[in-house]
């Protein structure tokens, strides 16, 4: 089951590859629901910050790739650190941008560790209690996977389209690129709507 | 192919077809097709423009309340799982407990909103209804969530939250206008989306 | 395998946007190999869609085994697998493997059986060795198989291939066509590559939504070209 190629995965044997993923889900869903008490003491953030980047270190990672998880929000993270300095005290500012940094940097490891198929069999599994509030979990993996099965066939009409574009010395602008790439996945869609019926989806 | 799209507007049940989980499906998959774009940097503001939030409001206004809410649902399932479908190649759970979650959130509302408001306007599309939509939901809605998002990650003081987000409105302001012209551009090469609102006025008296 | 159709008339639309691509077309076929040619909107794609219920004739019955296509749509899907032009638009599921074993996920069949068959047929047709990897990776001619395989685990009694090589290079067609020869089920193959209908029993020339000729396969090509070119 390698669906990798697609997704964030990166295989490994690490202690935490190796954890069941209904675990992983566990513990991360205990780490949010703990960050409203752990948030009181800057330093026990703190010291999950630093754990966090030992959790890494543990999956056979060092603190490049953590980084790597929180460079796109460094820009929020300062901006919230600096307004919480400045108006409530630097160990408020520490606790807050800190317990974002942990949940984002530990949210992020089970995405890397945890291959995409074994998540939607997680979930599936999960959702099997829905099934009296009317939620077909086999309807849910499978919506899972035609929208994975979606991502390159839609991003191969897009790269299409920008070539017919390119060709055609038409204008790069956004209106002249999206309308056809939508229409043409439209028309995509209804052979895949008819594929799925004839391979015996038929509700 | 033709006789999928007779068999909706036909029949007018409320159930999902094949059809259906394949325009959801597709539609989620532009969504992320849309975030792979270069982002765009104007001069007046440290944020970038993405594409992204366009994909959401153009699913609204093309195939209506219920598919768009759930291809941006499905979206969302998908950036969940770690495929990195995000602007910049994000994704994973992460981003669920980053600041900006409250956009996140608020696409599949917000697609749902716009696709239900734009059935009830009908066919034809029309540019001035399409705009008004599109920026109520597509801007108010959205922000709203994303202003509440902001305040209870990062614990900012509303002011500051919405210091915080002022930038991103120049890139979305922009996006809401290019989106509505590119709705219309769709409906005209691909017709039978929207019911027109004659058909619409039958079906209700029969 | 018996195929009927009794009088079958197909409409797309109402109104002013009516199209009929099928006129009253009568029909009984058995044979184990049966080719359909013509034109582009000659009704052939619409033809093929009846046998599998895909669409639902406007008036007249499509009857396959006995079972009216109308009421025994699921049954009828199980007996026929369907082979589209475009195998990009026909693959489901994420993974090559994941998409063969896609068939069968409601079939009860043991998590056991089901890898079993799914790695006879990627043996069959040389996948074996991309069974892990992204579908859309494949080359056109490797997604066309995959779709077969796709369709075959399932073990229908018959196939039915509409213009399944039109996107492929001259050599992959030519594996396709060897590959669809050697298959036990019943093929009902809609194409513009005649080289492929060779050794067929029997072969259906449609035009304007009827059926114009319906012979041997060199007596109905000969037929077809005439009529795309009546100096001939």
């Amino acid at each position: 089951m390698r669906t990798s190629s697609l997704g964030l995965f990166r295989p490994g044997q690490s202690p935490i590859h190796r954890l069941p993923p209904g675990t992983k889900l566990l513990v991360l869903l205990v780490l949010g629901a703990a960050s409203v008490v752990t948030q009181r003491w800057w330093w026990l953030v703190a010291a999950l910050v630093v754990a966090s980047v030992l959790a890494y270190r543990l999956a056979g990672w060092g603190v490049r790739l953590w980084w790597t998880q929180l460079r796109p929000l460094w820009m929020l993270l300062a901006f919230t650190a600096v307004v919480h300095a400045l108006t409530s005290g630097w160990q408020r500012a520490v606790a807050d941008t800190g317990t974002i940094v942990v949940l984002v940097a530990c949210a992020a490891l089970v995405t890397l560790t945890t291959p995409t198929t074994a998540l939607v069999d997680t979930i599936v599994r999960m959702a099997a209690p829905l099934t009296r509030f009317g939620v077909d979990p086999e309807r849910v993996g499978l919506f899972l996977m035609v929208g994975i099965r979606c991502v390159p066939l839609v991003a191969g009409l897009a790269e299409q389209v920008r070539e017919a574009q390119i060709a055609r010395r038409a204008t790069t602008s956004t209106r002249a690129f999206v309308v056809p790439l939508v229409v043409r996945s439209l028309r995509e869609a209804d052979a895949l709507g008819e594929a799925l019926v004839a391979r015996g989806i038929d509700d | 192919m033709f006789n999928m799209i007779l068999r909706v507007t036909e029949n007018p049940v409320r159930r999902t077809t094949a059809r259906d989980i394949a325009i959801i499906a597709v539609f989620a998959a532009i969504t992320a097709a849309l975030g792979l774009l270069p982002a765009i940097y104007l001069p007046v503001s440290p944020v970038p423009i993405t594409a992204q939030t366009f994909g959401v409001i153009l699913a609204g206004a093309v195939v209506g309340g219920r598919r768009a809410g759930a291809s941006q649902l499905l979206f969302l399932a998908l950036v969940a799982l770690g495929l990195p479908l995000l602007a910049g190649g994000r994704g994973g759970i992460g981003v669920f407990v980053s600041p900006t979650v409250g956009f996140l959130i608020a696409f599949p509302t917000v697609a749902g909103l716009i696709g239900w408001a734009t059935e009830r306007v009908g066919a034809p599309y029309r540019l001035l209804p399409g705009l008004v939509v599109n920026t109520a939901f597509g801007i108010g809605v959205m922000y709203l969530f994303g202003w509440v998002g902001m305040m209870a990650t990062t614990h900012l003081a509303p002011w500051a939250a919405i210091v915080a987000l002022a930038p991103f409105l120049i890139g979305d302001a922009l996006k809401v206008v290019i989106a509505t012209l590119t709705a219309k551009g769709v409906h005209a090469s691909y017709p039978g989306l929207l019911r027109s609102r004659t058909a619409r006025a039958v079906a209700g008296a029969a | 395998m018996r195929i009927e159709l009794e009088r079958v008339s197909h409409t797309f639309g109402d109104g002013s946007t009516a199209r009929t691509v099928l006129r009253d077309v009568t029909l009984t076929l058995t044979e184990r190999r049966i080719g359909v040619i013509g034109h582009n909107g000659s009704g052939k794609s619409t033809f093929l869609r009846l046998l599998n219920a895909l669409i639902v004739p406007t008036s007249g019955r499509v009857l396959v085994d006995g079972l009216d296509t109308a009421r025994d749509a699921r049954e009828l899907r199980r007996r026929i697998g369907f082979l589209f032009t475009d195998p990009d638009a026909q693959i489901i599921m994420p993974t090559v493997s994941e998409d063969i074993a896609f068939g069968l996920r409601r079939s009860g069949l043991s998590p056991e059986r089901v890898d079993a068959r799914v790695r006879d047929l990627l043996v069959r047709f040389g996948l074996d060795a991309h069974a892990g990897h992204p579908a859309h990776l494949l080359s056109g001619g490797q997604k066309q198989l995959l779709a077969l395989a796709a369709v075959l685990i399932t073990k229908p009694l018959a196939l039915v291939m509409d213009e399944p090589t039109t996107l492929l290079d001259l050599r992959n067609a030519a594996m396709i066509g060897r590959v669809v020869a050697d298959l036990d089920q019943t093929v009902i193959l809609a194409t513009h590559h005649l080289d492929l209908l060779a050794g067929f029993d029997r072969v259906l020339v449609f035009h304007e939504g009827r059926v114009v000729a319906d012979a041997p396969p060199a007596a109905a090509i000969a037929a077809y070209r005439h009529l795309m070119d009546p100096e001939s």
